[in-house]
């Protein structure tokens, strides 16, 4: 509650600022923005600092604000802990595959939609529409009944397979292909002699690579750090990705605090550091569907 | 038609995978899933047919009604916060005044890139009762610890509303402020000559003009709101009642608690599975229908245009009638 409060005397020490101050308006929204940012950074910055100290300092009242010493300590713990390369592996695995197959499989979709003027385009193209009204939810339990009949408990197969031709992507792509797709030019590759079932992957996939770059973000980004369906199907500790290694690491008693922070900053740190160095790729991927380009 | 058929092959094939798989993977599931919700199955021996039982035993479950009066009360109370808070922001960012939007947008943006276990770790010790960073804060300014995710439970839900504000806030500022750079400069500028203020400019312009962009983020964050698991999974340290007094139990928690993680209530659980698409196909429905203004010159025209359509097919059809 008192926080709060000190929120609201902020706010109007910020209000009166801007009436009394000349130039007070722009550095009242200078110091909104920069409060926003700092409880945006606090959780970020508190794991790092974790990430440094032992449990018992973790525990100390008041909490220490610095880094501490205990980094190379929390390294050796975690790794007698669990096998943190082999889970970064496997996460690797995962994603990337499936990243691949839904670029593939999306960028054809959307382009046959695009270009092709096919018998009952338009039916399917509603259908595809339709199903992305039909929120995934409803299917969950018959979905890891399926994945058990089919033996993928403990496969990546069950997390790369079926959802990898998905509505939205195509449909995206499809958007995409009608704006920068030219007809003139997959005709003049034709006319060419260029067999039809190559003409895209010649001459229009590499006109897709901005789209390619923003899809694939998005996707790699929702894989990566999914935890529910990874969670249902991958059982066996060889097998686990990310997220899963995290939660295998918190709730039994003696928790090492100071390691499973390590983890949790070597888990988020190359997944930040890329965003970090192309923030423009990631927003726009990720509110890709949302804002009309 | 068969010479068609032969020459657009290669558009068949390109869009062959979609259709396959979602039979497969997603149609088949969602069939199943109904049908399997008027049966009791354990999973393994034979199913019995028992019609609406499993509805009638959920309706009748308290820890049903606490799931969703704790599922709308966190989805209503932190969209206020993720609305409100997204286009203000926006606004800022937007109006010229400052530098910088890149470095700002990067960092609202952070949440939405990292691991909701990871994050909701971090969350955890900051919450904590007699150590956590919050608490500390508290206590610098006068305040006693609070007892967030212990206790009696009832504020563990407010731990995973800061959480849920947190995450959300920067991507509906991003496309907010998306929108906002879409709208035409002309229409400020004209603003600015009949001598607007930033607060008419912001309601009388900004949030018109982006309705349907609101609407589609509102959709988003409500069903994120109804698959709300992992957040409140972990504050709880992994407890599948969602805490002290099923304080930060949710929807999806008490789904997946019933089958396949804790116990083998396949149907009943396909049953919650089918209350909650209910919900949140309620609940975009409503949305888009409440919000549309039967005045809007575009909705209108739509309509319009819509009547127009049918009444052509229905031309058409009456001349093929005729013909034959």
């Amino acid at each position: 509650m008192r926080l709060l409060i000190l929120f609201a005397i902020i706010a109007a020490i910020l209000l009166v600022i801007r009436k009394i101050v000349p130039k007070g308006k722009t550095i009242a929204l200078y110091a909104v923005l920069i409060i926003v940012a700092l409880i945006m950074l606090l959780p970020f910055y508190m794991m790092f600092i974790m990430s440094t100290h032992t449990t018992s300092e973790i525990f100390h009242f008041p909490p220490y604000m610095t880094f501490g010493k205990s980094l190379i300590e929390n390294f050796k713990s975690m790794n007698e802990q669990v096998n943190f390369m082999r889970s970064f592996a496997n996460s690797c695995i995962v994603t990337f595959s499936y990243v691949v197959l839904v670029l593939l499989f999306c960028s054809i979709g959307g382009y046959a939609f695009a270009v092709y003027d096919f018998p009952g385009r338009s039916a399917l193209f509603a259908i595809l529409l339709g199903t992305m009204m039909i929120p995934a939810t409803a299917g969950v339990i018959p979905w890891y009944i399926m994945m058990s009949k089919f033996h993928w408990i403990d496969k990546f197969w069950a997390l790369i397979i079926p959802n990898c031709a998905n509505a939205f992507g195509i449909y995206w792509m499809r958007q995409y292909c009608k704006n920068n797709v030219p007809v003139a030019l997959v005709e003049a590759a034709r006319i060419d002699g260029c067999a039809e079932s190559l003409i895209f992957f010649r001459v229009v996939a590499p006109i897709l690579k901005p789209a390619y770059a923003a899809l694939g973000i998005m996707n790699f980004v929702n894989v990566w750090n999914d935890f529910m369906q990874p969670m249902m199907v991958l059982k066996s500790p060889k097998m686990q990705t990310l997220p899963l290694l995290l939660k295998s690491m918190v709730g039994d008693r003696g928790t090492d605090y100071g390691a499973m922070m390590l983890a949790s900053t070597c888990a988020v740190l190359p997944i930040l550091i890329a965003f970090l160095s192309a923030s423009q790729y990631f927003m726009s991927g990720l509110t890709a569907g949302a804002v009309k380009e | 038609m068969r010479k068609e058929l032969k020459k657009y092959r290669v558009a068949y094939m390109y869009i062959a995978p979609f259709f396959i798989l979602f039979a497969i993977f997603g149609l088949f599931p969602i069939v199943y899933g109904f049908y399997l919700s008027f049966f009791r199955w354990d999973g393994m021996t034979a199913m019995h047919f028992i019609g609406l039982e499993n509805y009638i035993n959920i309706f009748k479950d308290v820890l049903f009604w606490r799931a969703l009066r704790n599922t709308l009360v966190i989805g209503i109370i932190a969209h206020i916060p993720i609305l409100l808070g997204g286009l203000a922001l926006a606004f800022i960012l937007n109006s010229k005044m400052v530098k910088g939007q890149n470095i700002f947008k990067t960092i609202y943006f952070m949440p939405m890139v990292t691991s909701a276990v990871a994050i909701s770790i971090v969350f955890q010790q900051m919450f904590g009762n007699n150590y956590g960073v919050i608490n500390y804060f508290n206590v610098l300014l006068g305040g006693d610890k609070i007892n967030w995710l212990g206790g009696d439970g009832s504020l563990i839900k407010w731990a995973v509303i800061v959480m849920f504000a947190w995450k959300w806030i920067g991507w509906n500022m991003v496309i907010y402020l998306a929108g906002m750079q879409g709208i035409s400069n002309d229409i400020y500028e004209a603003a600015q000559i009949d001598g607007a203020s930033q607060t008419q400019v912001m309601f009388r312009i900004c949030i018109p003009l982006l309705k349907p962009i609101i609407i589609f983020t509102v959709i988003q964050s409500t069903i994120g709101m109804f698959n709300l698991f992992t957040e409140p999974f972990i504050l709880t340290n992994q407890n599948w009642n969602g805490g002290t007094n099923n304080g930060g139990l949710t929807l999806m928690m008490y789904l997946l608690n019933k089958a396949p993680q804790g116990g083998t209530l396949y149907g009943y659980a396909s049953a919650i599975a089918y209350i909650i698409t209910m919900f949140i196909v309620l609940i975009s429905v409503a949305v888009n229908k409440g919000t549309t203004d039967k005045s809007d010159p575009d909705y209108i025209a739509q309509q319009d245009m819509k009547r127009m359509r049918k009444e052509r097919r229905r031309a058409e059809r009456q001349k093929g009638a005729a013909k034959v």
